[in-house]
């Protein structure tokens, strides 16, 4: 085994020492205290960043819903304001429709019963008239035909038997 | 050198003297083949990493398979240790790289460009000396964060009173023993593997030699089960590379939280 017995000879050793110590420095040190942190400076930063990166658009996502939740509040308040002043507006309307329509009512029904009163009135005058005008009509004919002279209370109140049954 | 007509599975583990250097006391230091396949190493490591330095905020494939290695060493130190394992991250992802860069160099099919692939890592100076240094942060970084209150790692919780002659010593061996098991477990899967496929391969030569009936029967179920062990080396590749990384990580958080 040339490991063991080249160990023997003086320059072996000296030889792999001396050359291991070189070439392993020379990796430790430039490349291992020298290239690498600057390697693993790049990938932090990139992990950062992208940590970051996603650390801003979760944000933004938030502000984003944040804003649609606003939004839709905002709506569902002023559909409600709308829906409300429409209603209110509906039940008004109504209301003075129905006011307005009762005093129209009144009015009509005074009317008629003014109406009706002066109907009524001119009815009973109307009668009373026909009752002396036919009281006066009979008296005279009683005096025409039999020559007795009736009196006005008696033919009133044969007539009015007549008329009234 | 192999002897004609025989491969010795254990020349590919050879160091070779490329050239001279200097001199440490009676220590010579060269460059050599595993020298140079570490230098290979480092410096495909930077080029890979370079692909990662453009630090773009969408990145590109080159950028996502830079950052896919430095993330899966980084989760596995927050995972391990916690949000101070941060400050380990550069050693553990420094160790991990190599050792997989290594592994998987040796792995490389680079003979057929007339290139000797070696594996580094199947030389337990190598793994030992890299086992050795994690060891040494571990004892550091103990001493260092809680003095000599960390000697308490010895007594784990919920310890009785009348086992206390007997588990520290325990934990103190499982605890000495780290280093060692660190370097042995990637050395002896590195070697092993590559012997493996050695030996599978010197069956195929030793088969086509005997003639071309033997040569079909043995050497056309030594290619498929090499090709099967080649996936599964590349594997243990990349395992044991993870395992080196994990296990440091989890000796560092001993030091780090202690209980």
């Amino acid at each position: 085994m040339p490991q063991i017995s080249q160990f023997a000879e003086s320059w072996y050793a000296a030889s792999q020492i001396f050359w291991v110590l070189l070439t392993f420095g020379f990796v430790f040190f430039v490349i291992g205290r020298g290239m690498l942190p600057k390697i693993e400076a790049t990938v932090d930063a990139r992990d950062r960043k992208v940590a970051d990166d996603l650390a801003a658009a979760k944000a933004a996502h938030a502000a984003a819903d944040n804003l649609e939740e606003g939004y839709r509040q905002q709506s569902d308040a002023s559909r409600a304001a709308a829906q409300k002043a429409v209603t209110d507006a509906k039940d008004k309307a109504a209301k003075d429709a129905e006011k307005r329509l009762a005093k129209v009512d009144a009015e009509l029904a005074d009317k008629l019963s003014a109406a009706e009163a002066d109907v009524n009135a001119a009815r009973t005058s109307a009668m009373a008239e026909i009752e002396s005008v036919a009281a006066e009509a009979a008296g005279d004919l009683v005096a025409k035909l039999s020559g007795v002279k009736v009196a006005a209370a008696d033919a009133k109140a044969a007539v009015k038997a007549v008329l009234h049954g | 050198m192999a002897d004609q007509g025989k491969v010795d599975p254990m020349h590919q583990f050879e160091v070779q003297k490329m050239f001279d250097m200097f001199h440490v006391g009676n220590h010579e230091v060269a460059f050599t083949t595993s020298a140079m396949w570490m230098v290979i190493a480092g410096l495909l490591l930077w080029v890979f990493m370079i692909g990662g330095m453009k630090r773009q905020l969408v990145p590109g494939r080159w950028q996502v398979a830079v950052e896919g290695f430095t993330g899966f060493i980084s989760s596995m130190m927050n995972a391990n240790i916690g949000p101070e394992g941060r400050k380990y991250t550069p050693y553990v992802f420094s160790l991990f790289m190599f050792i997989l860069m290594l592994n998987v160099i040796g792995l490389m099919p680079l003979g057929l460009f007339g290139v000797h692939p070696f594996t580094v890592t199947s030389h337990f100076t190598i793994t030992g000396f890299l086992a050795i240094l994690s060891f040494s942060i571990v004892l550091i970084v103990g001493f260092w964060r809680h003095g000599l209150h960390f000697f308490s790692l010895f007594v784990p919780h919920g310890t009785p009173w009348w086992l206390l002659w007997l588990i520290p010593v325990i934990e103190l061996v499982s605890f000495l023993v780290r280093p060692f098991s660190l370097a042995l477990r990637l050395f002896v899967a590195m070697t092993a593997g590559h012997v493996l496929m050695k030996v599978f391969a010197s069956f195929i030569i030793d088969g086509i030699a005997a003639g071309p009936a033997v040569g079909l029967g043995v050497g056309i179920p030594s290619m498929a089960l090499m090709v099967g062990i080649s996936g599964l080396e590349l594997l243990v590749a990349g395992i044991q590379a993870y395992v080196f990384a994990l296990l440091t990580s989890l000796y560092l958080n001993d030091a780090v939280n202690l209980h």
